[in-house]
């Protein structure tokens, strides 16, 4: 699975995997070898496109190419199946610093937000980002 | 394998230095440890060059041919090595390996790196380089966020209240700059020496919970050592600083590493490597220059690297423990909050500050009785992790 099909998939609102036929295990985003056993017998999967938020943090100074959307706040969240990925939690600034810590734990879906590409960056054309969409607020 | 030993140390003062170039910083560090090593230029046979973002900073790849003509050493195999910000402690690692192997007798190391003069945007940007280029830069993660998402997952899982962790973090940095502010050759030497706690928490916020005070500077500087077989080492100077043990590992994204990024498992496989190859434990190490990029990520170090407990390092800080006068001396030289992060630079810089400790010349923060040292470089999201432990004896 290209890189390029993860980030399609999530612009169709679908968080795509793999599920590893030996181990039974999942991993995500797509790599070419089973996270938890090496194994290449990979099948492509659709995710439930739900986790919890592990960590995060708001950036108020950015790198060149992303500094028009700072402060953002960059998040970890574990999925349902078990794999981690990073991406952005949706909600304003605000509302992040009240939350601080309890934030941790909260349950998000996610979907994916385009934005700009910039010079460095492997896809030329557009830059998407997993989008956490904290549920249970308004 | 033979026994391998480091003849002479250089570098630069870490700081700005628009007016000097890579090859420049490079050089002046190298004619320092030249100048001590009691040999002539013909007797290095080979050049390990780290650097990270030449390309970024300065324009300029394909640097390690430019640095060995600089020096007068046209024609040798000259390498450079990037593992980001473990750049040079990577190139002492593998020039280590090759005297020990007999394949060298004499070669000089080093690294150079100018991230001050190359604006904070950039430099960040360049930084970032070291994530995960499609799927963590994506969302903007910087390095500081690196580390900020460290710290929130620290304190979660160990649960300490976050404002509490962030005051022995705060720790870290008053203790570095205490340090740094007395090393002729740090960036800060002379400034931020009587820091409070309340300075830290209370500087401008860069990614939450890091502040600026949390942060290591952005720095250019040049780092350099030359090495040689032991044998020959003990016929040119007198205090051959020895090689005991090194090692290296490696990892993938930090959404790969999970909830164990707050224990940073290559570390702990790389030292367990050099403690395995200097047969020792970390009882017998006097001090450590350690890769405090960030005040948690001296604290996750002193960890993995096995001194404390998983969750107890920040008490360590606290209590003293990593004070100068302390059980386990952290980053006496003042680290890089406190000396500087040249990053290309920083590993070697870090043999530097180790061996200058053992040969009884580190005057302005000596280590009590050090005998043995050891140095820890973390590239990236601790995609490259180098250790290396060093001893005034030879095994």
């Amino acid at each position: 699975m290209r890189f390029a099909d993860f980030f399609n998939a999530l612009l169709e609102g679908k968080v795509i995997g793999q599920k590893c036929l030996d181990c039974g295990s999942y991993t995500c985003p797509p790599k070419a070898t089973c996270d938890n056993c090496a194994s290449r017998n990979l099948e492509a999967v659709e995710l439930s496109g739900k986790g919890v938020v592990r960590t995060f943090t708001t950036t108020y100074v950015a790198p060149s190419g992303y500094t028009e959307e700072a402060p953002y706040t960059v998040a970890m969240v574990e999925l349902d199946e078990g794999p981690w990925i990073v991406g952005r939690i949706d909600l304003p600034n605000e509302e992040i610093e009240k939350l601080g810590q309890d934030l941790i734990g909260a349950r998000v879906s996610i979907y994916g937000k385009e934005f700009p590409t910039e010079p460095f960056y492997p896809d030329k054309k557009r830059r998407v980002v997993p989008m956490f969409k904290v549920e249970g607020l308004k | 394998m033979r026994d391998v030993a480091v003849l002479g140390v250089g570098m630069t003062k870490f700081g700005k230095h628009p007016d000097k170039s890579l090859v420049d910083l490079f050089a002046e560090a190298f004619f320092e440890a030249f100048e001590e090593s009691n040999i002539e230029l013909k007797d290095i046979q080979a050049l390990y060059y780290g650097n990270f973002v030449g390309e970024m900073t300065d324009g300029s790849g394909n640097l390690s041919g430019f640095m060995a003509d600089e020096i007068g050493l046209r024609g040798i195999p000259a390498i450079r090595y990037e593992g980001a910000c473990a750049s040079s402690s990577v190139a002492f690692r593998e020039a280590v390996k090759a005297v020990s192997a007999d394949y060298y007798d004499i070669v000089a190391v080093g690294g150079s790196e100018r991230l001050y003069t190359a604006g904070t945007e950039i430099g960040t940007r360049a930084l970032a380089t070291a994530v995960d280029g499609v799927y963590e830069i994506a969302a903007g993660l910087t390095f500081p966020g690196v580390f900020a998402l460290a710290a929130r997952l620290y304190a979660k899982t160990y649960e300490i209240p976050l404002e509490e962790l962030r005051e022995m973090m705060a720790m870290v940095s008053v203790k570095n700059h205490k340090y740094g502010a007395i090393n002729p050759k740090a960036q800060f030497y002379g400034k931020l020496g009587d820091l409070k706690v309340e300075d830290v928490l209370n500087s401008r916020m860069i990614s939450s919970p890091l502040t600026l005070l949390d942060c290591c500077p952005m720095t250019d500087g040049g780092s350099a050592a030359i090495i040689a077989a032991a044998d020959i080492a003990e016929d040119l100077v007198d205090t051959p600083v020895y090689v005991r043990g090194t090692g290296q590992s490696s990892a993938g994204g930090l959404f790969r590493q999970k909830e164990d990024i707050i224990r940073a498992i290559p570390r702990k496989k790389a030292a367990e490597m050099a403690f395995k190859e200097a047969k020792m434990t970390p009882e017998d190490i006097d001090f450590v220059e350690i890769h405090d990029c960030f005040t948690i990520a001296e604290i996750i170090a002193t960890e993995a690297m096995g001194f404390f407990e998983y969750g107890q390092g920040c008490y360590a800080v606290r209590d003293g423990v990593t004070s100068i006068d302390g059980d386990l001396p952290v980053n006496p030289d003042g680290g890089l909050i406190g000396k500087g992060h040249p990053v290309g630079a920083t590993g070697v810089s870090q043999v530097y500050s180790v061996v200058k400790q053992l040969r009884g010349e580190f005057r302005e923060n000596p280590v009590k009785n050090a005998e043995t040292g050891m140095t820890d470089t973390l590239g990236g999201d601790f995609g490259t992790l180098v250790n290396m432990i060093l001893s005034i004896h030879r095994r």
